[in-house]
């Protein structure tokens, strides 16, 4: 790795799952050193759901694994041991961040809490990532990803009036989480250079997500309209919606009078210009199905690459919906190189994606996943003198 | 020249200048997050620009005409000066400061190419020939100040073939691969009604700004970052490419299920529209429903007695849950469930969302009152800071509040020099129509 942002700031990442290890990726991505500390002999619960090469499990070939830990070093630890919290506290001597996502209490009970860590290491920064927070009367209660999207908002507003809310593209939320506590715990760094102190950063998912949706609080503050479900239309116009085409799916936009008058003319019914049923917004939406009738033919002729292009260069917004597989052959994304080839020792050469932004100076970067384990040597013996005996008593006692 | 800050108290960016050019969505939430944490921004030209418009005043008419009134407005009145009063402009600036520049003109170019000598950070998200037609790009910018940190977050980024194609939020999710993942088992790709990508890139640039000011405050550099919002979306769906990477696979569309939970999903609760979410994984899970439930018959039979089982006839099975959760409340069930150890959640609207105890007790939304909408609550500032938290020093300002501030104050013009930008219009007391 070369010298950029985060260089000299070392990372221990205890998180587990999404949410944590994704804020500890990005931390490794702009050059922090990131010590991932996973239970000893099983690790990470990310590297049992896979996906794995050939469908076949493997624990150090899960891909939400490899994916949430590139870039990171591995080392076992128990912390639920009196003696591998004894040598986790040790090791926070010499931290800038510490990442968990443990339910609230966890590490209280384990004697690692803020209160008892800063005692330790004013300077440390400590990233809590988890459902609800850390107070407040749902702090305790379970979740996992659909309970999130229900209980911020999201759920309720996605999918068809008529049927059950529906839940999003997978477990974003806890992709949130990771993200917000990526971006305070940059917050912190900053404050830390003033104040020469760290923080506790209690990131709640429910409320990385609660402020996440187009206008929705707004609607309901300002005008007193509950946002209600509409399928794959949009409340203020249309088109803005998602139609079937010839080999698939593709989003239009057409969200002002110059686009749809432009998609009226490509179609070949420039009359539509003029129709009474399509001259305001107000019309467009009580005839939106009238005017599907008239579109989706014409949008079935035609691939959704060949309409990507076309609607594009005729300055109506359109873009195909694209699955993974046209993702990776899409051109543009070649043309950025967008895309990360990683070699991994177990896993073989995969396809990740690349950076989130580019920046000229401090760039991202990326190294493979760690094996568990992998660094135990390097961290212990190197750097905090353990001997190979001692290492080989902490491994019989089940600690490392 | 003074002006009431109230900066009483510190937060981690006083003294970092922003000028926010950006529209919308995506860079005002970005730019919002940084002056919550005490940054300096001085938000150019209004983002919501479009409500000037003569159009788009006819447009609110007859919604309001049509019994739908047009939510962005208190109750609906887009009032006298329509530009001060919408929703989304009050929700996405506070605590920026309010001037206005016409940049198709080069007086109001050389105005903000001395606002850049004075600041820290440029936010825009335009097209990326925009800046360029301005002669306002990166090279120039840093030519005025090297030290300059420049962020451009557009739809497809600064290069590549559809560098200038047209892109929204509502186009972009679906570029992105998120709506390939996201319907139910029997239909065709959804999207958000949250228009995710934009969130995505907010969140992801105020990092990246982040990341350039603790650059900086080591090596005295600025730097340019280029964000394209479809791939800000890509990063989230790291699994996912990595399946096809590995097999080839192409994901299915799973709606509420879960490749092995059963049940999972949401259920209708008694009322109207009222629904809840539940996730059962474990053994030990089911039992805990099972006599949360009141372990009704059906519950005893075989083919749900393991987490296969309950997975293969999850039609059945989510029937059969529904009929007990359709005779509670959501929040009942959810309390119910929780109390026993079973992930549950109720299914939150808009209203119910700024009641939630939970959101409530931990102070998410904060109140603002403003002249020009009154008194009204807010999402907050996501994350909770035990040292520096985030600061609410000023509501959403009037478009040209602080004219006098920034043009009097830090580009030390004259009264009558501000009056007569003024009157030629290259400032105003209004946002121009659009121009971008």
């Amino acid at each position: 790795m070369n010298d950029t942002v985060l260089s000299g700031i070392r990372v221990l990442d205890i998180s587990e799952g999404i949410s944590g290890p994704y804020c500890g990726k990005m931390l490794a991505s702009f050059g922090a050193e990131v010590i991932k500390i996973e239970k000893p002999s099983v690790g990470d619960v990310s590297r049992t759901p896979g996906p794995f090469p050939g469908d076949v499990p493997h624990p150090e070939k899960s891909g939400l694994f490899l994916y949430l830990n590139t870039g990171k070093k591995s080392i076992t630890l128990n912390l639920h041991n009196a003696k591998g919290a004894g040598i986790f506290r040790e090791i926070v001597r010499s931290a800038d961040v510490l990442v968990e996502n443990f339910p609230p209490g966890v590490m209280q009970s384990a004697g690692l809490d803020y209160s008892t860590l800063s005692d330790i290491n004013s300077r440390l920064v400590m990233t809590s990532i988890t459902a609800f927070g850390q107070t407040g009367p749902y702090h305790n209660y379970k979740a996992v990803t659909i309970i999130e999207y229900a209980l911020s908002g999201h759920q309720y507003i996605n999918g068809e009036p008529t049927r059950e809310p529906l839940q999003g593209a997978g477990p974003q939320p806890e992709y949130q989480g990771g993200l917000h506590g990526f971006m305070a715990t940059l917050m912190a760094l900053y404050s830390r250079e003033d104040t020469g102190l760290g923080q506790w950063l209690d990131v709640s998912i429910q409320e990385c997500l609660a402020g996440f949706h187009q206008f929705t609080i707004t609607r309901y503050t300002y005008g007193g309209l509950i946002k209600q479900r509409n399928g794959n239309r949009y409340e203020s116009d249309h088109p803005i919606s998602i139609y079937p085409c010839k080999d698939g799916y593709v989003a239009v936009s057409a969200s002002a009078r110059p686009q749809q008058e432009q998609l009226y003319t490509l179609i070949g019914m420039p009359e539509l210009i003029q129709d009474p049923r399509f001259l305001t917004p107000q019309d467009r939406i009580d005839n939106a199905d009238a005017f599907d009738e008239l579109l989706v033919p014409w949008l079935k002729q035609r691939t959704k690459e060949e309409l990507f292009h076309t609607l594009s260069e005729w300055r109506i917004p359109c873009a195909p919906v694209a699955d993974p597989r046209d993702l990776l052959s899409d051109p543009h994304f070649k043309a950025r190189e967008f895309w990360a080839q990683i070699e991994h020792p177990e896993a073989g050469s995969l396809t990740h994606p690349g950076p989130p932004f580019r920046m000229s100076e401090t760039p991202w970067q990326v190294a493979r996943a760690p094996l568990l384990g992998e660094h135990n040597e390097e961290i212990y013996s190197g750097r905090l003198g353990y001997s190979r005996e001692n290492l080989a008593g902490l491994r019989e006692q089940g600690v490392i | 020249m003074t002006i009431d800050f109230n900066m009483t108290e510190k937060a981690v960016l006083d003294g970092v200048r922003v000028l926010d050019l950006s529209r919308v969505w995506s860079g005002p939430m970005a730019v919002r997050m940084l002056a919550d944490m005490g940054a300096e921004v001085i938000l150019i030209d209004a983002p919501q620009a479009r409500v000037t418009t003569p159009e788009y005043l006819q447009m609110v008419k007859q919604f309001r005409a049509a019994g739908r009134h047009y939510p962005y407005f208190p109750d609906g009145d887009p009032g006298d000066e329509p530009w001060n009063r919408q929703g989304s402009y009050n929700d996405f600036n506070r605590n920026k400061l309010g001037i206005t520049l016409n940049l198709a003109v080069e007086e109001g170019r050389e105005l903000f190419k001395r606002l850049v000598k004075v600041s820290d950070v440029v936010v825009e998200n335009f097209t990326p020939r925009v800046m360029k037609n301005f002669g306002l790009d990166y090279t120039v910018l840093k030519e005025i100040n090297p030290a300059i940190i420049m962020i451009s977050l557009p739809g497809y980024g600064m290069n590549g073939p559809y560098r200038d194609y047209p892109a929204y939020g509502t186009t972009l999710e679906q570029h992105a691969g998120f709506s390939s993942v996201m319907g139910y088992p029997d239909s065709g790709p959804y999207r958000t009604q949250s228009t995710y990508v934009d969130p995505v890139a907010s969140v992801n640039a105020t990092s990246a700004v982040m990341l350039a000011l603790l650059y900086r405050r080591h090596t005295g550099k600025g730097q340019y970052i280029d964000l394209a919002q479809v791939e800000a979306g890509v990063t989230l769906l790291g699994e996912v490419i990595l399946d096809y990477s590995m097999n080839g696979r192409v994901p299915q569309r799973l709606g509420n299920r879960h490749t092995f939970m059963a049940p999972h999903g949401c259920y209708r609760c008694r009322g109207d529209d009222v629904w809840v979410t539940i996730a059962v994984g474990t053994d030990e899970e089911w039992h805990a429903f099972c006599d949360a439930m009141g372990n009704p018959l059906w519950t005893e039979e075989t083919k749900f007695a393991d987490q296969l089982g309950r997975w293969h006839h999850q039609d059945e099975l989510d029937r059969l849950v529904q009929a007990w959760t359709v005779l509670h409340g959501h929040y009942e069930v959810m309390h119910i469930l929780q109390a026993a150890g079973v992930a549950a959640g109720a299914v939150l609207n808009a209203k119910e969302l700024l009641a939630d105890p939970q959101l409530k007790e931990r102070a998410y939304f904060i109140e603002q009152d403003s002249p020009s909408v009154g008194k009204r609550p807010y999402p907050g500032f996501p994350v909770k800071l035990s040292r520096t938290p985030p600061v609410y020093r000023r509501p959403a300002p009037r478009v040209d509040e602080h004219t006098d501030f920034v043009f009097g104050g830090l580009l030390g013009l004259t009264k009558e020099e501000i009056a007569d930008l003024m009157e030629r219009r290259i400032i105003g007391n209004r946002p121009p129509v659009t121009q971008a």
